[in-house]
């Protein structure tokens, strides 16, 4: 099962490693990790998504809230949030498919950045179920590059349950 | 601006140009540090130039791993906080394993190292380490500093982190430059923590629902480790045990919360403690945690761990509860504060069929062994030194069978008595670890009891004792073997003794020659002597008992099996 915590950390030299080593010294299992910065400078934000079960979850939530550096730790379980994966993609697009590959690109609501004779660079995000159904789409026409960020997330408010398609 | 001053060794309060190194020395001053460990080098002279008419006792050892065993072990002695320095590259690297030793048994010390120029760091310059990177994953916490503004507020940061909650070791690196550059000193001391918060006061329902599962309970066992010790509460302990009535067994790290003199003891649990401790805790229907954390060399197959029982953890640590074991009434907190709320909650009870039973195990199943050889039998030596010493030494020992023996053997009756590396288990902890406490501790009567190969390991810090003057005693429990895993290969390996025995020196010459007073033990009929003449020395004395070479440590719980499945049950039976 995939969980997704949210860490704010402090913003200094050396707490993305500290998180980083803690998982791999306690074999915890990441998909992903993105950390950027937030509104206030001396605070980061990282979002994680861990694979295991409610029991090692819960280990993973308690070791990253010992780490000094780290200021708050939310677990996304049982939560409605939205998370949202970014994807830069090469595909080779030979002058006859690249009509097709357009309106693919457009059914994704992706944006193409980048264009050559035989080659298109598409910037598309969604969740992470969109992300992965472009990428099998996509694969016919061959992938030339491809580069994800993996999943940020925040809490919803409404009430409405969340559609992964949209 | 001011004009340029000399560093002034005023303390906070007046603003003064400090240089960072001065400001290291004040802020240690002012935290309390009077004693510190630690060796030279480079990186670390502007530093040491302070700390050359600095009111602090400073003891340098032989080796950076021996310093940090001995703010280790004065920290478990003193309950302060122990400080050691080093220089950058390998002597920040040599105290590496001394800091992971500090980790795993959550003792309080701060590691100072220096390190290479700011603009040199990440270049591979001349004795540069990435000690930070390096030392992440065993502090609790650790920092490099890169402006002298932060130097202060660094430091006492570090001390607060060290000392409170959980404690554990905190580096923080400073580079050459930082200790000789210039600041302000402010007086401020203020800390920027927003991560770390000490959470002290249990939660009132979860307390009364423990003591609601207390009051119940028929045959309850209270199992104590090394958090007592570190939240002082062994009084509240013994008080708490005695109004509920609830026997009391401890780990290793535990050893000295409860008087073992006491008849609810239990004594030492888990893979070599006692039959009736793991038979209590196997067959108790409530078993109260605190500050324990269900390590394996405890619980042995945790699956089949305390079957029966209802888990109350009383635990500074949120992460050490439900980590291997599953609990069902959490208590997060002081362990201090939550056994005084407890205490007020629970009832006596007198459980009369439970301590039958208890005390029926305890006559069947002592700790013994067969003294009726004429070789020097290891747990004898231990015996007649808590004999003439009335079980009130500081104890350190090594890693291996000489600490099991101690640990079994040696009777404590009081908190920081025994220091001994539990988590890590590190040989060669015992002889510098003698010499910490002995700093901490100038009155007490300190004995190292330590392997023949756990004390080579570090045994150049004789000459540390004899530098400093410190009356310390080592009892070598000579056999000749690396005691436990010769052990191992005899009961598991068919007896391959794998590179399991190097040749030892004569080690009574060796104390001789690094000045210190040394005696060889051959004979069965000299060991009360030679114990006697030991106690009596005013200059640091090893003491090399030529001990029978192949005696097993037992009880003994296998690799896999449950705390009641003993091996060496029919073997001490047998001695009866």
């Amino acid at each position: 099962m995939k969980h997704i915590i949210s860490a704010l950390v402090e913003n200094k030299p050396g707490v993305l490693a500290h998180v980083a080593g803690m998982f791999a010294a306690r074999a915890f299992n990441i998909d992903s990790l993105v950390v950027g910065r937030t509104e206030d400078p001396s605070l980061s934000r990282m979002t994680i998504v861990v694979v295991g079960d409610d029991k090692v979850v819960e280990q993973v939530r308690k070791q990253l809230a010992k780490i000094v550096s780290v200021v708050k730790v939310q677990d996304f379980v049982g939560q409605l949030v939205v998370a949202r994966d970014l994807m830069l993609i090469g595909i080779s697009a030979l002058p006859e498919n690249r009509a097709e590959i357009l309106s693919l690109i457009e059914m994704f609501k992706g944006n193409v950045v980048d264009i050559g004779p035989k080659f298109v660079m598409v910037e598309i995000s969604g969740p992470e179920a969109k992300i992965e159904a472009f990428i099998e789409v996509c694969k016919p026409y061959g992938i030339k590059s491809l580069a994800r960020t993996g999943t940020i997330a925040m809490p919803r408010h409404s009430k409405v349950t969340e559609d992964n398609s949209v | 601006m001011s004009s340029q001053s000399h560093s002034s060794a005023d303390s906070a309060g007046k603003t003064t140009i400090k240089t960072g190194a001065q400001i290291i020395v004040d802020t240690l001053i002012e935290q309390g540090v009077d004693t510190m460990f630690g060796y030279l080098g480079g990186v670390v002279l502007p530093l040491f130039d302070k700390l050359y008419d600095a009111p602090i006792n400073f003891i340098v050892p032989r080796h950076e791993q021996g310093g940090c065993h001995m703010a280790d072990a004065y920290a478990r002695a003193s309950g302060k906080v122990g400080v050691v320095v080093a220089t950058s590259g390998p002597g920040a690297c040599n105290l590496v394993t001394g800091i992971a030793t500090a980790m795993m048994d959550s003792v309080p010390i701060v590691a100072i190292t220096g390190q290479v120029r700011t603009e040199l760091i990440g270049n591979d310059a001349f004795q540069e380490a990435d000690t930070t990177g390096i030392t992440r994953p065993i502090t609790k916490h650790n920092c490099i500093v890169k402006d002298v503004k932060d130097l202060a507020r660094t430091i006492r940061e570090a001390f607060y982190i060290a000392s409170t909650g959980r404690p554990g070791p905190v580096l923080i690196d400073i580079p050459v430059d930082i200790e000789v550059a210039k600041c302000k000193a402010d007086g401020s001391t203020a800390m920027e923590l927003p991560g770390y918060r000490v959470r002290s006061m249990g939660h009132a329902r979860q307390i009364s629902t423990a003591a609601k599962a207390i009051n119940k309970s028929k045959q309850p066992v209270l199992y104590v480790g090394g958090g007592v010790i570190s939240a002082n509460a062994s009084e509240e302990l013994r008080a708490f045990a005695e109004k509920a009535h609830i026997p009391v067994t401890m780990t290793l790290l535990g050893l000295g919360s409860y008087d073992q003199n006491r008849p609810e003891s239990l004594d030492m649990l888990g893979m070599h403690g006692s039959a009736y401790a793991n038979y209590a805790v196997q067959e108790s229907d409530l078993l109260i945690a605190v500050g324990a954390r269900f390590d394996d060399r405890v619980t042995g197959n945790v699956k089949t761990f305390a079957p029966n029982a209802k888990i109350i953890h009383i635990d500074i640590d949120p992460a050490s509860i439900s980590k291997n074991v599953n609990v069902d009434i959490p208590v997060v907190g002081d362990a201090k504060a939550i056994l005084t709320a407890l205490i007020k909650e629970v009832e006596y009870c007198e459980r009369e069929a439970w301590f039958k039973k208890i005390a029926e195990w305890k006559r069947k199943f002592p700790f013994r062994y067969d003294n009726n050889s004429s070789t020097i039998k290891p747990q004898y030596v231990i015996e007649e030194i808590w004999r003439q010493t009335k079980g009130e030494a500081i104890i350190t020992t090594g890693v291996g069978q000489n600490q099991m023996w101690a640990a079994q053997f040696y009777r404590f009756s009081r908190p920081r008595q025994f220091l001994s590396s539990g988590g890590l288990g590190t040989m060669g902890y015992g002889l510098p670890a003698a010499i910490g406490a002995q700093v901490a501790l100038p009155e007490a009567t300190v004995i190292d009891i330590d392997g023949d190969h756990s004390f080579n390991m570090t045994m150049t810090e004789l000459s540390t004792a004899v530098e400093n003057k410190l009356p310390i005693k080592v009892c070598i429990l000579n056999n000749g073997y690396m005691g436990m895993v010769r052990q191992w290969q005899e009961l598991f390996y068919n007896k391959r003794y794998s590179k399991s025995y190097l040749s030892n020196p004569d080690y009574a010459t060796v104390a001789k020659a690094l000045g210190a007073v040394g005696i060889r033990v051959d004979k069965k009929t000299d060991v009360p002597k030679a114990i006697k003449q030991m106690l009596a020395e005013k200059e640091p004395c090893v003491v090399d008992f030529k001990v029978e070479r192949e005696e097993n440590v037992w009880p003994m719980v296998p690799a896999g099996k449950s705390i009641h499945e003993m091996d060496g049950l029919d073997i001490l039976e047998s001695m009866a």
